[in-house]
């Protein structure tokens, strides 16, 4: 019996406590109920919570309740697209601006040995130490120094490294924006989703000095201004800059490019695999050369790789390997 | 005043909760990224230990004591710490926003954290009277402040080394914080001269 009024008396203590601070919590609820802006919880239910503040606000909540309170235009949000720009237009009851999906592009293919280096760098993994140092390990001030501070940066892993150089993985990408702010070297641009087409070059020096260090350097000479038919190519400081508004995809100008550093696929993940049919490219230019004086000079670099699927066999292969290991170290 | 101090000198180095003690090694990790967040998840914990270590001791005095529950204790501090905590939290947002929005999104993580309910049952199996009791609480969450900002600077700092590609990523964190705890270790021989 005794054992009985125990556990009852456990029971009712615990159940007084319970009720107890149940009741204060209830009490506090009410009395501390803070009235929050209904519209500011929808429009947070719209976004797509991943906080990565390419709208320029410490998060999606902060971006919601600027929306809601502040009036801030509902069309900042990059990595939802203009699909929940509409949808928060549609809270705010207001028109939406369309915009066009954007997606993130590095301007430079200078992968392990194409760009020539200056010295060896081995320290702090962080672009900005090593631009520091004697304008970075590249004799190409233009040119990704592949440390991966935009690889840290993105919120969304669509960046990487590929044989020493940033890319972005389309699909990943928001187009948020920070990767570009991010930058030291300021190569990253946000161009429109749908575009193929890029120039995979910002060196602004000019063309001999260019092709001094880099294999793959645009040397404005303006074959695809003249050859672009809409007129969206112009060079500016020493390169090839594309209009995106006025660029309709044809791909005359990624025929046309001498140096082949106009390029044209939607993943720039193949790039890697591009960059290394080209070096095999090269070596075996190179060797045929040796034996026998060059007819064309003019042609030799990259004559043999207009098609860049090519499937590269494995003894090249394993040379190119050897060849960007050498580099590596 | 001698004890005090002593218990407060105790609780911040010689048995630090975190390193020593090895209680809340889930936000010593979790949450000691950035140093800034760490800050504020240490103040949080600060904040609620204090006020949890004079709740539950009076709880454990006048209510488990006198009925002879103390058999309870784990089940009711929970159930006191868990409340207090929502409490708090309403509380804030209401009365001090400021203060709400940074350490407001802690609050929640620290609940039921096994570093507060420690300290709670600490203070009861140690005898301490009421004034004891805030002391220690409030050092325990000194020491905790302590270990998570001193974890967070160092991996602030390593986020710019160059990790052996096995370690990248939590095993250099745990590694990192198994010094810092044999460091903190050395404490141990520390003899206060009160």
């Amino acid at each position: 019996m005794n054992v009985f009024l125990q556990i009852l008396i456990a029971v009712a203590v615990m159940a007084a406590i319970a009720f107890i601070v149940g009741l204060l919590l209830a009490v506090a609820a009410k009395k501390f109920a803070v009235e929050k802006n209904e519209r500011v919880e929808q429009i947070e239910q719209l976004l797509p919570g991943a906080n990565c503040g390419g709208c320029g606000y410490a998060g999606c909540s902060a971006y919601a309740s600027a929306v809601a309170e502040k009036g801030e235009a509902p069309n900042r949000c990059a990595a939802g697209g203009p699909s929940v720009s509409a949808a928060i237009a549609a809270v705010l009851g207001v028109e939406s601006e369309t915009e066009t999906k954007m997606r993130a592009q590095v301007m430079c293919s200078g992968a392990r040995g194409l760009a020539a280096r200056k010295y060896k760098y081995t320290g702090l993994e962080d672009c900005y130490s090593v631009a520091k140092l004697g304008n970075g390990p590249l004799e190409c001030s233009f040119g990704c120094i592949g440390l991966g501070s935009c690889v840290k940066a993105c919120p969304f892993g669509a960046m990487k490294i590929e044989r020493g150089v940033a890319v972005v993985e389309y699909e990943k990408c928001k187009a948020c924006g920070i990767c570009v702010s991010t930058c030291p070297r300021h190569i990253i641009k946000l161009v429109p989703y749908d575009s193929d087409i890029w120039v995979g070059c910002s060196d602004k020096n000019k063309g001999a000095a260019t092709r001094g260090y880099c294999k793959v350097g645009c040397i404005g000479c303006g074959l695809c201004a003249k050859v672009c038919n809409s007129g969206a190519i112009t060079i500016e400081d020493n390169r090839a800059v594309i209009d995106y508004t006025k660029c309709v995809g044809c791909g005359a100008c990624v025929e046309k490019c001498p140096r082949k550093i106009i390029w044209s696929g939607k993943d720039q993940v193949l790039f890697g695999d591009t960059v290394q049919n080209m070096m095999s490219a090269k070596k075996a230019a190179q060797s045929v050369s040796e034996k026998q004086p060059p007819q064309k000079p003019a042609e030799t670099p990259t004559a043999e790789v207009p098609e860049r699927a090519a499937v590269v066999s494995a003894p090249e292969k394993r040379e190119t390997d050897r060849l960007s290991e050498d580099e590596e170290t | 005043m001698l004890n005090l101090i002593a218990i407060s000198i105790s609780a911040i180095l010689i048995e630090n909760f975190v390193l020593v003690k090895f209680l809340g090694i889930c936000p010593f990790l979790g949450v000691s990224k950035k140093t800034e967040t760490a800050t504020g998840m240490g103040f949080a914990v600060i904040f609620t230990m204090t006020v949890a270590s004079a709740l539950t001791w009076l709880v454990q005095t006048f209510i488990l004591e006198k009925l002879h529950l103390e058999y309870l204790q784990t089940i009711a501090f929970i159930f006191v710490i868990a409340a207090l905590v929502q409490f708090i939290e309403m509380f804030l947002q209401k009365k001090i926003p400021a203060l709400y929005s940074s350490l407001g999104i802690y609050l929640p993580l620290i609940t039921t954290n096994c570093t507060v309910l420690g300290v709670a049952i600490l203070n009861v199996s140690r005898g301490y009277n009421f004034l004891e009791t805030v002391v220690y609480g409030f050092s325990a969450g000194v020491g905790f402040l302590l270990a998570i900002v001193l974890l967070a600077i160092i991996r602030e700092r390593m986020e710019y080394a160059d990790i052996p590609a096995p370690f990248r990523g939590i095993p250099i964190v745990l590694i990192a914080a198994g010094l810092l705890s044999i460091s903190f270790m050395g404490f141990q021989g520390l003899n206060l001269p009160f």
